[in-house]
């Protein structure tokens, strides 16, 4: 009743490929789009922005590039921090050395670098496969890790091996450094958020993402059809490293301002991304999003509920916090093995059929 | 969903702004995590001071305190978003953590918070002329490393000529930053220095304590914390390194670090920049005001600890900074700004140590615009596992000044180019 597609006529083909054929959808996004453009940035604070919506839109790009890799492409990855951490020391690399150059062109030159090292570490995926893929990309995140608090030139031999994002403007706005406003910030985060998930979703409903899921459901068959697991598999890798390193660049750069590369490119932000993936839902972009929103919000409304709200001690509220957010994990995985994304789709399908079900 | 959510969150963040009220501290700590057991007890002291000093004397100069508690889990992330969470209306920030610190250094500075990091943060935080904002008194990891130096000296009859002295470290922000000016007074002194890293968060030592058992240093030193102080101290044990060799930052000098190890642990010593142990007159006033009364924090379960009363330093420093700033302002109801002006004319003389109830408790400090860090001065107490308790060894002992103020200078001369500041003036 109030979701339909009744009277929704395609008349051209390029009408039936759109990536929201029902209208309802089309114009549900257009409004989302509207309103995180036009009425968030006056309305954002500090605590908004710094709080729940950088990370949010940030992990997203994460769980998109994660998302290409293992719910397209079907290889496990575990190095997700340290590609992470390549985009963040790319950036910074980028920033200090040619201060001049536009920090937008900066951070998709670090997402280029990553993902040339991604298809570096993507090689033993022509020859490994499943866990033993994963136990190899664990190698690089480790090696990553160390690689940059080991070498000083990463750090620009700064005494304690942090990074520091210093000022760098678009359009005269600053959007790094401690001057940056939050609607800046933001609206940098989603830009970059929109564009990107704009590519993906058209890459993988392309001719590339159909190789990349004929090479996940099954590699032979998918050789036999002529698909080269050669390129399939490296350019998998390479644009999901692009998109790790964009979310990296932008999480040291735009979100944190500071980082240390064990503390904030460590293992579990690799399991962070890859939990987002699996519940947000494997092989959907909408699944990135909602994962992301799952995992990045879910913790800072149950602090604000549990300490602003009922007046807990802060540590009995973080250990209930985690309990919950991980029971919760489970009884999704149990409910709904296909993530929140499937769960959304079977909304929709319930709603189209509305108040007539058969 | 994502909208129920975010409406959720919206009804969770209007319910969580905190009432407006005269001064208000937040007190950002880590009670969970790998670093918990030493933050739970850091946060404790941190809040009992400011209820003692609200229950007995109605607050500073009238004005009641709140100490709004956010979790960090010492996680930066979580750090910014406490510090987000709790800036409206704050006065002062103390984070403990390395980390933290140099994630909000840049954002006090805008946001006109004080950021104090007594004993952590950045070392450089020293030179007032550039950053303006944050303060590090009584003593900072360079003053530490290089008491420690000296502490040896004494011990050589001063020289350390031919000595080898290994750092284990937290492979971190934090671990890394005594090395510059360890090496700097290893050139000075001709001692050789090893570096040995340790992985955050430190339970598998045993390759670092094997190769200090093959590499028989004369000295081992520490920038340990959390769980990473217990296994060193107990792998030291089980290589029969010589207790008394081995000297920890303060950080790796409370009794949860020693207890674990038992008799083994007896003899290590630590650096500390406050009194130990229960002997001073505030306590009384503590156990009649907080700990009978029941508004303890959890209890008083620490009271007394060395990490405990490291936190209760802080909020003395930071309560008697607030005095300060009320008398220079002529008002009760301080601003940030204000604040800094009190931090900047801070003079907490032995004299007003001990009206306070903690003679001798900590070195003399006294601030100016253009010195943030104070004497440095820190002293040395060493642990008696029979009576289960830190003695103070040492009487306070200022650092090397002629090496440390030139590698002060130079770094944050680094940090105002790198980050397009200039200098102020101090005159």
């Amino acid at each position: 009743m109030f979701y339909r597609e009744a009277g929704d006529f395609k008349t051209s083909y390029r009408d039936d490929g759109q990536s929201f054929p029902i209208k309802l959808d089309r114009y549900g996004y257009y409004a989302i789009l509207a309103v995180a453009a036009v009425v968030v940035p006056f309305a954002i604070n500090d605590y908004w922005a710094n709080a729940v919506l950088l990370p949010f839109l940030i992990y997203a790009i994460a769980a998109i590039g994660l998302n290409i890799l293992v719910g397209y492409a079907g290889q496990v990855s575990l190095g997700t921090g340290g590609f992470m951490a390549v985009g963040a020391y790319a950036v910074y690399k980028l920033m200090t050395s040619f201060p001049e150059i536009s920090i937008v062109i900066h951070i998709l030159l670090a997402g280029g670098i990553t993902a040339l090292v991604g298809i570096a570490f993507g090689l033993p995926s022509l020859r490994i496969k499943g866990f033993y893929l994963a136990v190899a990309t664990l190698a690089a995140q480790f090696f990553l890790v160390w690689l940059f608090n080991k070498v000083p030139w990463f750090y620009n031999y700064s005494a304690s091996g942090q990074i520091n994002a210093p000022e760098r403007t678009v359009l005269g706005w600053a959007v790094t450094g401690p001057a940056a406003t939050p609607s800046a910030k933001y609206l940098i985060c989603l830009a970059f958020v929109v564009l990107l998930a704009w590519v993906a979703r058209n890459l993988t409903r392309g001719m590339v993402g159909r190789k990349w899921m004929a090479i996940r459901d099954m590699d032979i068959a998918a050789e036999i059809i002529g698909v080269n697991p050669l390129t399939a598999k490296l350019t998998a890798f390479g644009v999901s490293s692009f998109f790790i390193g964009v979310a990296g660049a932008l999480l040291f750069a735009v979100y944190l301002g500071a980082a240390e590369v064990t503390e904030a490119f460590g293992i579990n932000k690799s399991f962070l991304i890859l939990f987002m993936v699996i519940i947000g839902g494997l092989g959907s972009i909408f699944g990135s999003f909602a994962g992301a929103a799952f995992l990045v919000l879910l913790p800072v409304l149950l602090k604000n509920l549990l300490v602003g709200g009922l007046g807990w001690p802060t540590n009995l509220a973080a250990h209930i916090e985690l309990m919950i957010v991980g029971a919760l994990i489970i009884f999704f995985l149990i409910v709904e093995p296909h993530g929140l994304a499937r769960l959304w789709q079977l909304v929709k399908e319930k709603l189209r059929l509305w108040p007539f079900p058969h | 969903m994502k909208l129920k959510l975010a409406a959720l969150a919206a009804a969770a963040v209007m319910a969580a702004a905190p009432a407006m009220a005269d001064l208000i501290v937040p007190n950002l700590s880590y009670r969970t995590g790998p670093y918990g057991a030493n933050g739970t007890q850091y946060a404790d002291g941190f809040n009992d001071y400011f209820t003692l000093l609200n229950e007995r004397d109605g607050g500073i100069g009238g004005e009641k305190i709140q100490v709004p508690e956010c979790e960090t889990a010492y996680n930066t992330e979580k750090g910014v978003e406490c510090y987000e969470a709790t800036k409206e209306g704050a006065l002062v920030f103390n984070p403990l953590s390395t980390g933290i610190t140099y994630q909000l250094i840049p954002k006090v500075s805008v946001d006109k918070k004080v950021l104090y990091t007594p004993g952590y943060g950045r070392t450089s935080a020293k030179d007032g002329k550039v950053f303006e904002w944050v303060f590090n008194a009584p003593a900072n990891y360079w003053d530490g490393a290089s008491v420690a130096i000296k502490y040896l000296l004494d011990q050589n009859g001063g020289s350390l000529e031919g000595k080898k002295i290994a750092l284990v470290y937290h492979n971190s922000a934090y671990g890394k930053e005594p090395i510059r000016t360890l090496q700097e007074l290893a050139k000075k002194h001709g001692f050789t220095l090893t570096e040995i890293p340790v992985e955050a968060p430190g339970q598998e030592q045993k390759s670092q304590w094997l190769q200090i058992r093959r590499d028989k240093p004369d000295y081992v030193l520490m920038w340990g914390w959390g769980v990473m102080n217990q296994v060193a101290i107990q792998e030291a044990a089980n290589i029969r390194f010589p207790m008394e060799n081995f000297i920890g930052i303060w950080w790796a000098g409370s009794e949860i670090d020693v207890l674990p190890a038992g008799a083994g642990a007896n003899g290590y010593k630590a650096l500390t920049f406050n009194g130990v142990g229960m002997d001073y007159p505030l306590y009384a006033d503590l156990k009649t005001h907080v700990l009978d009364t029941g508004k303890a924090s959890q209890g008083g379960q620490h009271v007394g600890s060395a990490v405990y009363s490291r936190g209760m330093y802080a909020a003395v420093v930071i309560a008697e900074a607030i005095r300060k700033a009320q008398e220079l302002a002529g008002t009760s109801a301080i601003t940030p700004e204000q604040l800094r002006e009190g931090f900047e004319q801070l003079d907490i003389t032995p004299e007003r140590l001990t009206e306070i109830g903690l003679p001798d408790f900590g070195p003399e400090i006294k601030l100016t615009c253009a010195n943030h860090g104070g004497s440095g001065m820190a002293r040395i107490q060493q642990w008696d596992a029979a009576a289960k308790k830190w003695n103070l060894i040492t009487e306070f002992t200022a650092p090397d000044a002629e090496v440390l103020d030139p590698l002060v200078a130079e770094d944050a001369a680094a940090y105002a180019k790198e980050s397009g500041l200039t200098e102020r003036s101090c005159d």
